[in-house]
Parts: C-alpha cells; structure tokens; sequence
C-alpha cells in the first residue's frame, strides 16, 4: 500500500475503517500501525496519551487479520468493529497497562483486573492503543490539573482541550484513534468533545456498567463513547452498554436501536421531532460566536421539518451550586481509599512519630493535587455535623426540582438542545488562580449528569476559528432519540458546508511548542 | 452562610488525612470562600416539603444469590500493596507509641 492512503486511513470514521477491513481493503495491523505512527508523529505536542500500548493492540490486530484471513465461521463471528483501534482515558482500568488517574497517587499501579467496558472490547477485539490524560481523578473541564502535564487542543495548541477527557477528545480530534472511550460525571464527555469539534455522549446513567471506573461521583458518573462521527459512537455505546451484575446501579435493560437511530437521523428527516430550546442555556454568559452557531442550527432543524419549541427549566440557575456539594461529597467519600494502606504510593512523613494516620496524612498531601484536595476539603466540609442539612440535603433537594423541570420540558419536547459549553476552548492558564470560572464551563453539561439523563454533544461549526458543541438532551432511557437528532445535525451541517468541521483542522505544527522548563 | 475559616480548614484537613502546609491553607482558605459562596444559593430553593433525590435513575432490591463469585487471589490482592508481610497488608503503628 502506498504512503497516502496509510495516511488516509487514520482519517476515515471507525464505521469506515471497520466496513474496509470486513472487506479485506486492508489489514488491522496496518491500520494500528498508522495510527501508532500518527501517535509517534504529534503526541509529543498533544500529550494525548499517558501510555502507548503498541505491542498488544499490534497482537490483537495481527489476531483479527489471522481469523478473518482463514475465514469460516470464527471470522463469521467477529464484532463489525473487530480490528479498529480504540483509546481508553485512563480512569478506566485495564490490565496489563498501567492506571494512573492522572494522579500520583497511582503512579506505577497496575490494576489486578479489567473494568466490563474493557472485557467487552476485548472480546469483541478492538485493538486499544494506549490510555490517554485526563484532570485528576477526572476533576476539572480543562486536562491542566493532570499529574503528568497538559493536553493541548490539536485545533490550537496554545489552548485546553476540554476536560476531565482532554486526552479522549484530543486524541480522536487528531486521528491519533477514530474511537476513544470517556467517563462523564459534569460533562467530561461533552465539554472537550465541544472544544476539539468531535462527538461525545453520555448515556442514560446506568446504562453503561461504571463497573471499573475509578468511581469520582458515584451518582453522577458515567462512562460513554468518544468520536469523531455520531454514528460511530452509537456503534461503540451499543458496543459497551448492557446490565452488569458487576455494578448494582446499572440498568437491567439495553439500551437499543442506537445505530438505527443515527441511520434514520442521517437522513436529514425531522419531521414530527420536537425540539425543546432551554431558554436558561443560552444568552447571557455565552461567547457571542457561540450563539450564533447554535441560532444558525436550530434553523436548519427547522428546515429539516424539526418543530421548535421554547421551555424553560428554571432551577438550572441552581445545578451548578448543587453539583459542587454533591460531586465533592461523594469524592471525599470515594477517594477516602487513597490512603497508602492497600495499593497505590505510600508517603512517610518527614520527622515525628510514625503512625499509620501520619502516614495516610503524608501519603495524599503528596499524592493528591490541588485541585482533588480543594473538592476533597469541599465535600468533607459539605457533609459535615452542622452543614449537611444546609449543603448536601439542599443540594439533594435542588436536585429533585431539576428533574421536575426536565419531565416538564419533555412533556412539550422530544429532545432539549443548547450549546454544550458557554465558550470556545480557554487558553491554556487562563483559569489557573480562578477554579470557579473553570467549573463555569460545564454549566450547560452538569443538569444531565444530576438528572440521570442522556447527552449528545455534535460539532457546531467554529468561532474564532475554534469548535463550537450543540447538545442533544433526551429523557432517561432514550437515547437513540439523541442520535437521531445528533446525527441529523451533523448531516445538515456537513451538507450546508460542503465538508466536516474536522476537515478543517490545522495541521499540527509539533515545532511550535516550547520546551517544558 | 459562613465562609470557611482557616481554623475550620485545619479541622477539615485533619477528618479528610491531607497534610497542609501554611501556605496551602492560606491559599485554599480564600479559593474555598469563593466556591462556598457561589453554592450557598441551593439552600434558599430548598424548602422542607421537597424530597431530596440521591440517585438520578433509582433501583430498589438490587440482589444476587449470596454464593462466592469471581474473586481476586491474594497475590493479585497484595500485587500493589506498599507492604506486606505473610500474605496481609502491613501498616505502621495504628495507635501513637505503640
């Protein structure tokens, strides 16, 4: 094969890749393999990637060439994704790769056993390129407070990728993987999804197992697919959804009709879709540019034959305050196992007496980073004698009245759209002294993760030559009904363009970042 | 609402096990006071009558049959383990002197 098409390969959609090497157009070892150079070529600039996992995605790849060159019924057998590479962020664990959470508190550990989204892609053999960077812990919406340095967004390198999922979104924005898994608690998912121009969902909570994902906030947390198409991710969360007995919180029922639902929104029909605008995500305290790419997609639903209503879901003015006592409150609670006892790095303290709460004390005030410390500190103190009442039973209140607001609005509305983030992607440092302007970011993506529900962020267009996201929203359970609406977006846009928003990204000029000091 | 005090922040400290150094308690006293003010406004909406809500999608009686399922051998158990001694994790002394 000659070197264009190597390098074409690496641009072509998971779904694409996957129909080429079902028809024999090309192997899977040659396909990981330009994608390993593609990682060789600018990850020194993205930092996408924590851990590049090259010798066992090549042996898996050289697995599904051998079953599919010998043919019968084991070749007859293989998942359609079988031999298309994926990236996992790296709060997911797997075994026989390191995971780290980006924190150094897990620095060297390497997990005993594998998360189900893991087992399921191996059995259905997608090569897995590595594990790639995340804020710690996946607290943040910016990839800055990663342990092991920043992400930068492919689109300019000067600028976040998004977060906690920098290194998922960067990843696939930069053919580095047409496929990389994600974990969503405020719009981890969503928000660097936006930020790179790429696809992102957070499915139904529940309907993936988090059975293996280092739990942040348990009643929020939820992992989901990362792409670059909408339908290539309904083909990986039907891929990686399911009940798990492993994880008591996952739904007894599949989720399904997923891929058909993104082939039937391609088409670019809408006709009878309902199409809730939440009045409280838009406006004030979004970029201009911002709402100019959402006004200018709401038309084109509307000439899909989409009909547009106006809702109003009026305490989502409070999800943001709700979200920062319950999402702490469950961190001090969830990382209360990072203690050096068990497993991770165990810090002695300097001088004094050598007990074991000296030593716990030592180990996460040098494994922790400031940002997991502030939320540590934040949730204990939110569910502390005196305060519980006032913060985290408020905040569990707060949480009822905007699951009310979303059952009104789905009364009137098929789906809810707005833009995914108020911004494009902020510079890297700009919120360094100013942790509350960076939780001010997710403000459009937190309502789902409190509410339960599914989200669908699809590629809006640029301002300032920067990814706009536009977010689908749909009731628990129905997520297909996001990728229709997702997927129909993404046809009418990429037909009033002439070409995908991800076309249109620079080149990655590895050059132009200085050295780190 | 009352702010964070730097006295209250040493107490948190202390429940949570994270060592702080003056500087870092200086720093994060003023960043907390922030964060809590912008969040006090959920207890305003939040009056008595409303129900508080745990968990988005609620699952009640979530059972399996109690029988040994898959489980981890204790060398994949204390494979990460700081230290060990005959198959246990070991610790430095629980109590102060001891």
């Amino acid at each position: 094969m000659v070197n264009n098409l190597v390098s074409d390969l690496i641009r072509l959609s998971a779904t694409e890749l996957a129909a080429k090497l079902r028809a024999g157009d090309v192997t899977s070892v040659v396909a990981v393999q330009a994608h390993l150079d593609r990682i060789a070529e600018v990850d020194g600039a993205l930092n996408a990637f924590l851990h590049v996992n090259a010798e066992e995605a090549l042996a898996v790849a050289a697995e599904v060439d051998a079953i599919r060159a010998a043919g019968g019924a084991e070749a007859e057998a293989l998942h359609p994704l079988a031999g298309v590479p994926i990236a996992i962020k790296d709060l997911i664990v797997t075994k026989g790769q390191p995971t780290t959470a980006a924190s150094k508190m897990l620095e060297g550990w390497m997990s005993p056993y594998d998360a189900t989204v893991i087992e399921k892609i191996r059995a259905a053999k997608l090569p897995m390129l590595g594990k790639t960077n995340l804020d710690e812990f996946a607290m943040g919406s910016s990839t800055e407070h990663s342990a092991y340095g920043v992400t930068r967004n492919p689109w300019n390198l000067d600028r976040i990728p998004g977060g906690s999922g920098g290194g998922s979104a960067a990843a696939v924005a930069s053919f580095e993987a047409p496929l990389a898994l994600g974990t969503d608690t405020g719009g981890s998912i969503r928000q660097p999804g936006a930020v790179t121009g790429t696809v992102g969902v957070k499915p139904t909570y529940g309907g993936v197992s988090r059975y293996g994902a280092i739990a942040m906030a348990s009643s929020l947390d939820q992992i989901g697919p990362v792409s670059r198409t909408v339908l290539d991710s309904a083909h990986l969360q039907e891929l990686i959804g399911g009940h798990d007995p492993k994880d008591s919180t996952s739904l007894p029922k599949t989720l399904e009709g997923l891929v058909a639902a993104a082939e039937s929104g391609a088409t670019g029909d809408l006709k009878g879709l309902r199409i809730g605008v939440i009045t409280e995500l838009q406006g004030e305290g979004y970029q201009a540019g911002v709402q100019a790419r959402f006004e200018e997609s709401l038309e084109l639903l509307k000439g899909a034959g989409a009909e547009i209503v106006e809702v109003s879901c009026p305490n989502l003015k409070y999800a943001l305050g709700a979200y920062y006592l319950i999402m702490p409150s469950e961190v001090s609670s969830n990382l209360a196992k990072f203690d050096g006892v068990r497993y991770g790095n165990r810090v002695l303290p300097e001088d004094g007496a050598l007990t074991i709460e000296r030593v716990m004390g030592a180990t996460r005030a040098a494994g922790f980073g400031d940002e997991v410390k502030r939320r540590i500190i934040l949730g204990t103190y939110a569910l502390s004698a005196g305060y519980y009442d006032a913060y985290y039973g408020s905040a569990q209140k707060v949480r009822t009245l905007i699951q009310r607001d979303f059952d009104a609005a789905f009364a009137q509305a098929d789906v809810l759209v707005s833009p995914t983030a108020p911004t494009v992607a902020f510079e890297l440092g700009a919120n360094d002294n100013d942790p509350l302007a960076m939780y001010l970011n997710d403000v459009a993506t937190i309502p789902a993760n409190l509410a339960g529900i599914p989200g669908i962020t699809v590629p809006g267009g640029l301002s300032e030559d920067l990814p706009v996201g536009i977010q689908f929203l749909a009731p628990a359970f129905e997520d297909a009904r996001v990728y229709r609406a997702g997927a129909a977006l993404e046809a009418l846009l990429e037909k009033s363009w002439g070409h995908t928003l991800i076309s249109q990204a620079p080149a990655i000029d590895s050059a132009s970042i200085a050295p780190k000091a | 609402m009352s702010a964070i005090s730097r006295e209250d922040l040493v107490h948190l400290s202390r429940l949570a096990h994270i060592e702080m150094s003056g500087a870092e308690l200086d720093k994060m006293t003023g960043e907390l006071g922030v964060i809590v003010d912008a969040i006090a406004s959920v207890s305003e909406v939040a009056s008595s009558d409303i129900p508080a809500t745990s968990h988005p999608i609620p699952l009640t009686n979530v059972l399996r049959e109690d029988v040994v399922g898959q489980t981890l051998s204790i060398d994949e158990v204390l494979l990460n383990a700081p230290d060990s001694d005959s198959n246990r994790f070991k610790v430095p002394a629980i109590l102060d002197g001891e």
